[in-house]
């Protein structure tokens, strides 16, 4: 089998898999009576958790690409932020409807008192263009420099999550500190690789233009 | 995270199966509604409607923030098992007739615990209703007889890191300390607690002896009590060092005033998806409001 077809044949069935995870693991522990306390707390840690992962590992493609010259992976990155945005959505229902009770007036109030509430919803709106243009059809449409253009909101998405963590939090800002560093990285590993590229001048192996890459 | 595991707690801590069952039979055949409502001593706390029943003992005892454990909700269930409760010494200081260390159990020889079922609302904007059992601090405070001096009281929570892996990370200020003015220390409403469910207390809520002030937020109620200091000047507390325009030393239970970071007008109550009202000083306005007529609540937060 050629690496593409491992990819599509054997990774992507176990990314889908592996996607449906979280969400099975929080029914399963919210209907057999495993989560003490807040359960919507919980709800809100397990899927907030999942997009703040799921962007990790988008934005770690790229770099990753670079480094090892394994190209194919790139096909896996639009289930992977397409699962960042599928369970962005389910976080941000529980936030609407079980912490609000859908009351746009409360939903308003809260958005723009509280500055963690407003940088996790500016990040979930930078998500949606980005789940809307994933498609195909979409990069064709904008055209591979503008869909990269377009796309690089996601650097915004991943800072505004990890932001929204951090504030959220009253003490304890281990985790967020952690994805904190992680982004860091991956976002300073572009600038890193931007300056090697321009430097070598040597087109890489990643490098045609055609090809989706952020 | 929130996944119950078992309780790494000692088995003579462990409610007898039969026992824990026939609880369970008890409350659920007289309806939880009325249990809670015959659990509350007369002239004491009136819980606000019948649907405040009693927060299942799972998750009382599941749930809790007590960092000197570990910061995750279920990370005191799981370590305080080691906490050694017995002896226990609890030093008396500062502005008192007889300042000395007493043994606990000498301490509390003289009273007889009462059962009373108070909402807790903890900062974080989640609540629960708990059938605590304690002896009200005004009575201990008699006992120890306070020079006029003492304005206030200050309670301060073990420090061991040996015992309490919380504390081998600077999250706070260690050993935590908490306080109360001396008028609100001898409300009839403020309980020393030694147990809940009519069960010795169990260490993740703060075993051997916590103190709990059901209009407050519920990190006013220092746990693991190892020193009551009565003093003249306010005591600087715990929370209050680590985030001063977060936490004020009152830390009243107030629905107009939110945390600068969140809400404080609705609460989610342990059990329930939705939210519902915060309630002034938590319910207990009728018994506590007075205590701070002429205060600003907003600057006294």
């Amino acid at each position: 089998m050629s690496r593409a077809a491992v990819i599509t044949r054997v990774v992507k069935p176990v990314l889908y898999l592996a996607a449906t995870l979280p969400l099975a693991w929080l029914l399963f522990a919210l209907l057999t009576g495993r989560v003490m306390g807040d359960q919507v707390k919980f709800m809100q840690h397990v899927t907030g958790d999942t997009v703040l992962t799921c962007l990790m590992l988008t934005l770690a493609i790229t770099p990753l690409r670079r480094l090892t010259g394994w190209n194919e992976i790139i096909r896996i990155r639009r289930l992977i932020g397409l699962t960042a945005f599928w369970y962005a959505c389910l976080h941000l229902t529980t936030y609407l409807v079980f912490d609000q009770s859908l009351s746009l007036m409360e939903i308003a109030k809260d958005i723009a008192k509280h500055p963690w509430v407003l940088v996790g919803f500016a990040g979930f709106l930078c998500l949606v263009p980005l789940a809307i243009t994933s498609t195909t059809g979409w990069v064709r449409r904008l055209g591979g420099k503008r869909w990269q253009r377009l796309h690089r909101l996601v650097y915004v998405a991943a800072t505004a999550g990890v932001l929204h963590y951090f504030w959220l939090v009253k003490k304890d800002v281990y985790w967020p500190l952690m994805y904190g560093l992680i982004l860091l990285l991956l976002l300073s590993s572009r600038v890193w690789l931007a300056r090697e590229r321009r430097t070598r001048r040597a087109p890489l192996p990643g490098d045609e233009e055609a090809k989706p890459a952020a | 995270m929130l996944i119950k595991r078992p309780p790494d707690i000692p088995v003579s801590q462990i409610t007898d199966e039969a026992q824990y069952w026939n609880r369970r039979e008890f409350l659920k055949s007289a309806g939880f509604g009325v249990a809670a409502v015959c659990l509350i001593p007369p002239g004491t706390a009136r819980l606000g409607g019948d649907d405040e029943r009693l927060t299942p003992y799972e998750d009382v005892t599941g749930y809790n923030n007590y960092y000197e454990f570990g910061t995750d909700k279920d990370d005191p269930a799981r370590h305080a098992g080691r906490l050694r409760i017995r002896p226990w010494k609890v030093e008396v200081a500062g502005e008192v007739k007889r300042p000395a260390m007493y043994d606990l159990d000498q301490l509390l020889k003289p009273f007889t615990p009462v059962e009373r079922v108070y909402r807790l609302r903890c900062v974080e904007a989640w609540s629960m209703v708990v059938p605590w059992l304690g002896i009200p601090l005004a009575q201990i405070i008699d006992r120890l007889e306070p020079t006029t001096k003492a304005k206030y009281v200050e309670f301060t929570t073990l420090y061991d890191p040996e015992q309490m892996p919380g504390q081998r990370r600077d999250i706070l200020q260690w050993p935590y300390v908490e306080g109360l003015r001396m008028d609100e220390a001898r409300h009839p409403l403020t309980l020393m607690v030694t147990g809940l469910y009519g069960k010795p207390l169990p260490n993740q809520n703060g075993a051997p002896l916590r103190l709990i002030v059901p209009w407050k937020y519920g990190f006013k109620g220092g746990k693991s009590i190892v020193r009551i200091r009565f003093t003249e000047q306010q005591p600087r507390t715990t929370w209050n060092i680590a985030a001063p325009n977060e936490y004020g030393f009152y830390a009243n239970v107030n629905p107009e005033v939110d945390h600068p970071r969140w809400s404080q007008a609705r609460e989610r109550r342990v059990g329930e998806l939705f939210k519902r009202k915060t309630l002034m000083f938590n319910g207990y306005a009728d018994q506590v409001a007075s205590l701070y007529s002429g205060m600003d609540l907003r600057k006294n937060f």
